[in-house]
């Protein structure tokens, strides 16, 4: 029985069954859902086939957010990789556009998977989808990988918080890259244990990231954020998988994370009254998009 | 909670709060009145008066009462559908002591019916809300369950009735509560079930004596 109180305790399970941390929790919520494991494959399999979608009509040229401020930011790096003028390698590449493009759907109201809120609903796709391209793998595969980042989501959730109002945005994006950090581990060949250690590495990567969205929408900084908190996650995952360990367990890192949300002061807690929602400029830009002072429809 | 409210909902963006929610928070008041109001006065308190424009929360709300959930594409057209529909609506931006920081208070009314309607509730995150007021009676539920919401002259005996339909059709009641403006008026049960409740406990339900309208809302879980 996973009660989702420690990942220790998940990693120490599948290690002793000699399985991955996605058939632990394919298997528990088979118990908790009282439902099929064919279900929730595929109910696993609808939150996939969602997040391509999200990513092949954000990369396309022309879309403007609702408020104006934003567009075509995941179109203009595919067209530089398109044209190899890319420095970063194709697979980092994709995966900085991909995270750019479902954030931008989101922003043009368009279809997305909370993963594990809309705010960040890019690390995970951007990441798993890129890595599906060039690793030749399966639906399968990528489904295993989204049950391995929920159990990490749902530790995240009951022993800290993922949401930006309470943590900021360490608890939003350096959750979500904890997720795709430890199921790219999963995916790529490593151990449970490799996988909780990727989560922690991306956790303390972006501890005390702060959350401070422009005239509190969610597009500056939060679109960029994506992109650059997958970052994160992939060299997480590439130090676990080379065998560096975190010095701090998972779950102490965890608490960390909650601890320092606790301590941010609620201007940086997604009030938009800090960081650069609070520069010169993005009080302008907030100023210039009032309800009543908008373009209209 | 479960893995899908990690990775989930699915959703039409930009943000689980102040538009998901929203949208849900629509559903609601549209299943209690049952069906599309000919008019809504719809208003925004806190964050979401001040950023309703940006999140499409006006897109949102008036989706969620011509009964389009959180995923449907249609929400970015919404406003024009409603007109369409000859649904119309007027937003304000209101503001009052103690309230959620995302609150929305619906006034509804509905051609078929003279009875206008008023829902107070809360975005509370992640595309959850909280169900505050309906009418004139403070109430609190979240529809995350399957939840009776149950109009009913407050005299004695009307929950034992109730609770014998339930107990016949094997209903296990994760929790009830009951609220009402004035003794002996028109009170309201709130009864939220474990599991997956059919319709036909509805139509026993509504033929008991002292029950004056009986509404289902399936939960947000099923």
């Amino acid at each position: 029985m996973i009660m989702y109180n420690s990942l220790q305790a998940i990693i120490e399970q599948a290690e002793k069954e000699n399985v991955a941390i996605s058939a632990i929790i394919l298997r528990q919520t088979v118990t908790d859902t009282e439902r099929s494991e064919e279900d929730i494959i595929n109910q696993m399999a609808r939150n996939l086939s969602v997040m391509k979608e999200a990513v092949a009509e954000g990369c396309k040229e022309g879309l403007k957010s609702i408020s104006g401020l934003t567009g075509d930011w995941a179109f203009k790096v595919k067209s530089r990789f398109e044209a190899k003028q890319g420095f970063c390698g194709i697979f980092v590449g994709e995966v900085i556009y991909n995270a750019l493009a479902v954030m931008h759907v989101n922003a043009c109201m368009g279809r997305v998977v909370a993963a594990p809120t809309a705010g960040s609903c890019g690390i995970l796709p951007g990441c798993l989808i890129a890595l599906q391209n060039h690793h030749k793998l399966t639906d399968r595969q990528l489904i295993d990988g989204l049950l391995n980042a929920s159990a990490i989501g749902m530790v995240i959730a009951k022993n800290a918080t993922l949401s930006g109002a309470e943590g900021a945005c360490q608890a939003e994006c350096g959750s979500g890259a904890a997720m795709a950090a430890s199921a790219i581990t999963e995916i790529m060949g490593g151990t449970p244990s490799m996988c909780g250690i990727a989560a922690a590495q991306s956790l303390k990567g972006l501890m005390g990231l702060v959350c401070d969205p422009v005239a509190g929408l969610v597009e500056e900084p939060c679109i960029i954020r994506n992109a650059t908190s997958a970052m994160v996650a992939l060299c997480s995952a590439e130090m676990a998988l080379s065998g560096i360990p975190s010095l701090i367990p998972v779950d102490e890192v965890i608490k960390a994370m909650d601890v320092v949300g606790k301590q941010l002061p609620v201007s940086l807690r997604e009030t938009a009254e800090g960081g650069i929602a609070a520069s010169p400029t993005g009080i302008k830009l907030a100023a210039g998009l009032q309800n009543n002072n908008r373009p209209s429809e | 909670m479960h893995i899908f409210d990690i990775l989930g909902p699915i959703m039409i963006g930009p943000s689980s709060s102040h538009t998901a929610g929203v949208v849900r928070i629509g559903n609601v008041a549209r299943r209690i009145l049952g069906g599309t109001p000919s008019h809504a006065l719809i208003q925004f308190h806190g964050s979401l008066a001040k950023t309703y424009w940006g999140h499409g929360s006006d897109k949102a709300i008036v989706a969620g009462l011509m009964g389009y959930l959180p995923d449907d594409m249609r929400i970015r057209d919404s406003l024009k559908l409603a007109k369409q529909n000859e649904f119309s609506y007027d937003i304000e931006t209101v503001e009052f002591a103690d309230g959620h920081p995302n609150t929305v208070i619906l006034h509804l009314s509905c051609k078929e019916s003279t009875n206008a309607f008023t829902l107070q509730a809360a975005s509370v995150g992640g595309g959850n809300i909280l169900v505050q007021k309906l009418n004139d009676i403070d109430v609190f539920f979240t529809g995350y369950y399957d939840t009776l919401i149950i109009s009913h002259q407050d005299m004695p005996g009307a929950v034992s009735l109730v609770a014998n339909v339930l107990a016949v059709e094997k209903i296990n009641i994760a929790e009830m509560k009951l609220y009402r403006s004035k003794k002996g008026g028109t009170a309201i049960m709130v009864i939220e079930v474990d599991g997956h409740m059919e319709k036909r406990v509805v139509s026993a339900l509504s033929s008991l004596p002292l029950i004056e309208k009986v509404t289902l809302l399936s939960g947000m879980s099923s």
